[in-house]
């Protein structure tokens, strides 16, 4: 068993709905990063995600595209993100952390140093935004090192493709709530809810629902039919701008602890 | 054995090590459609000629091959031949693959186009088959491009295109090519992205590169019609590399023919200050494809130079990457100093103020012309004109326009 696949099992069983912040590393500080991760854990965080900067976040919507740049700005780079990691494995020993970023930082560092690196360092799973599951032969030395390799489904992933994703996918399924960039407009829980029904009955691994998760209510609604929910730009912005890490720490718990009350308000979708 | 050239790509996209797919998941599923539809439409004799229909009657093609005999006379060696795609309505080469990727987003229903520009010649482009099909165009620009090709914006708004000034990372060609992606996972039901050179996620590479090989086809056909040889060296400026590509093309499998892409070496490779992916980058991925990137040890893609708009991209098309690789090409960097003496000497000695892309072609092929005999023919592709260049080229001299 892995720490993601024995989070979500103790999750399931106390019926639980998984929360997963993300933050961008470095961002909106690179001295508030690992005060951050565990703030968030403190605050309710099931499950990390940090981001790994990049100069061209093709995916990515102007909030995460700034924390990218400032981080940038402050000479973050790969090695110092799993550093970061490492020093928080110091601390905490259970709470699963997944690293989301680009392709070309990591092949530049070299596919498996950086997957033995991460791996010594405590990271869990690896989500490689740019490399779909036909690219998945790139990536093979981070399943070699025993990292989980987590992909996305998208409302456009049609089901010859989804058959695929699904058979590769480890740790969880990250499904993108609908066609956009992170932190675009809303999204329509009606539309995620059947897609998201209907890939759990598939899966064989849980399902976290992300992008445009923006407020405790929606998080509420996704939780009840999801595994789990991601919420990445409304956090990344309201961490924007703090002078230090105290504060930045401060913004991180008063955000996240009143989505851990919704979530923990209703009943699991796991229930199901 | 030797290669056979025109088999690539092979059904995934790939050039050997380089090209392929690494999109966003959202990216996908379009990208399938369009893999699908172009291999029907490529077949098509239907399609095949409404596209040869428009080359001839809308662009005007084929575009001459000129001999510019004061300018080999001056340069003293190899005789110059320029492949004028400088004469084609909206004076570039762009404009072929964008009355290619018109039809196809026809035969698609598509009813909205999008595309990246950096010069801003490809959204000139795609501003006028826009225009002919009556649907509305929206090109990213970098800021920073905004600035530098004035003309080419304010023509691309006469011609009913919006133009949005792209502020994220370097606005420049590589910030509008991540911002029109966006654009497109936004909006893939109706939305038709036209990618302006040879990269990005396949088929990009494939079908651009298809578009522009009439610039080669045309050229070996009027090399023997003319010369009754083939030339002995092709020189192309490498951006992304479509002009060059569109020109390699047909002769890939002439062995005897060599082959010089010129890439921008800007105020010098070992400055720093370049846009010379092939000649001084290091395989990664960028926009969707596997090649040669400008990038730092961490991976960051990092800004390039060059006095040329359309020459500054931290990348460049995966079939370059193989055909360097491969060694059946050879890619050399020329700086702006030198691209700019070619502008005036060709200015000077021909009559003709090519864009200052083109004018590293110009540049290599002379370098190249002066070692080699008088009997030789060195064939330049002179991808397009200088008009949208002359503010630039007067502030860089530190002339007034009058
Ligand atoms: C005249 C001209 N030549 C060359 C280029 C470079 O592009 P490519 O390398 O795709 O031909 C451009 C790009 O804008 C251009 O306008």
């Amino acid at each position: 068993m892995s720490r993601i696949s024995d989070r979500f099992a103790a999750l399931k069983a106390a019926r639980r709905p998984g929360l997963i912040p993300f933050v961008t590393a470095g961002d909106p500080l690179p001295e508030a990063t690992v005060a951050l991760m565990h703030a968030l854990v403190d605050a309710g965080a099931d499950l990390l995600e940090l981001g790994v900067p990049f100069s061209d976040p093709m995916a990515d919507g102007p909030v995460i595209q700034h924390a990218n740049e400032r981080a940038l700005a402050k000479g973050v780079g790969l090695g110092q993100v799993v550093a970061w990691v490492r020093e928080f494995r110091a601390r905490d020993a259970q709470t699963p952390v997944v690293l989301m970023g680009y392709l070309n930082p990591v092949e530049i560092r070299g596919v498996a140093r950086f997957a033995a690196e991460a791996n010594e360092a405590g990271v869990d799973g690896v989500l490689l935004v740019d490399c779909p599951v036909e690219e998945i032969a790139t990536a093979a030395p981070l399943r070699a090192a025993g990292l989980e390799q987590i992909f996305l489904a998208a409302p456009t992933t049609d089901a010859a493709r989804l058959e695929r994703v699904v058979a590769e996918a480890q740790g969880f399924l990250y499904y993108v709530s609908f066609a956009g960039i992170t932190g675009a407009a809303h999204l329509s829980t009606d539309s995620v809810r059947e897609r998201v029904t209907a890939l759990r009955a598939r899966a064989r691994t849980p399902v976290a629902v992300g992008f445009g998760v923006k407020d405790a209510a929606t998080a509420a609604t996704i939780a009840g039919f999801a595994d789990a929910v991601v919420i990445g730009s409304a956090l990344v912005d309201t961490l924007a701008g703090s002078a230090d890490a105290a504060e930045a720490v401060r913004r991180a718990h008063a955000f996240l602890a009143p989505i851990r009350a919704a979530l923990d308000a209703v009943p699991a979708g796991h229930a199901a | 054995m030797t290669t056979d050239f025109h088999t690539l790509p092979d059904a995934h996209g790939r050039f050997g090590a380089y090209g392929g797919v690494y999109v966003a998941e959202t990216l996908m599923a379009p990208l399938a459609e369009l893999t699908a539809a172009y291999e029907r439409l490529r077949n098509d004799p239907d399609f095949i000629a409404e596209f040869e229909y428009d080359l001839k009657h809308y662009v005007g093609r084929p575009s001459p091959i000129y001999h510019a005999e004061r300018l080999s006379r001056r340069v003293g060696g190899a005789q110059i031949l320029l492949k004028r795609e400088d004469l084609n309505h909206t004076g570039a080469h762009k404009i072929n693959n964008t009355i290619g990727q018109a039809l196809v987003a026809k035969h698609m229903g598509k009813r909205r186009i999008i595309a990246e520009t950096g010069a801003g010649q490809h959204g000139v482009a795609s501003a006028t088959v826009c225009a002919r099909l009556g649907i509305p165009c929206v090109v990213y620009m970098g800021a920073v491009d905004v600035e530098r090709q004035a003309i080419n914006v304010y023509r691309m708004k006469l011609l009913g295109a919006q133009v949005n000034p792209v502020h994220s990372g370097s606005k420049t060609l590589k910030d509008a090519l991540n911002e029109a992606l966006r654009d497109w996972v936004t909006n893939v039901h109706d939305t038709f992205y036209m990618i302006g050179t040879v990269a990005g996620p396949h088929p990009y590479p494939q079908m651009v590169r298809d578009f522009n090989a009439v610039v080669g086809r045309e050229a070996r056909a009027q090399m023997l019609e003319q010369y009754g040889r083939l030339p002995h060296a092709l020189v192309a400026c490498v951006g992304g590399g479509s002009n060059a590509i569109g020109l390699f093309h047909a002769f890939l499998n002439d062995a005897d023919v060599a082959i010089y892409g010129a890439e921008a070496a800007g105020d010098g490779i070992a400055t720093g200050r370049h846009a010379a992916s092939l000649a001084a980058g290091r395989p990664g991925v960028l926009h969707g494809n596997r090649t040669y990137v400008l990038c730092d040890d961490d991976g960051q893609i990092i800004e390039t130079h060059s006095v040329s708009a359309g020459l500054d991209y931290p990348g460049v098309g995966p079939e370059h990457a193989y055909l360097k690789d491969s060694g059946r090409a050879q890619y050399l960097g020329v700086t702006d100093d030198e691209a700019l003496a070619a502008f005036h000497e060709l200015a000077r000695s021909e009559g003709i103020l090519a864009a200052l892309e083109s004018s590293h072609a110009v540049a290599q092929g002379i370098k190249l012309a002066r070692e080699l005999p008088k009997d030789r023919l060195v064939l330049v592709n002179l991808s397009g004109r200088g008009d949208k260049d002359v503010h630039t080229i007067a502030a860089r001299e530190g002339l007034s326009l009058i």
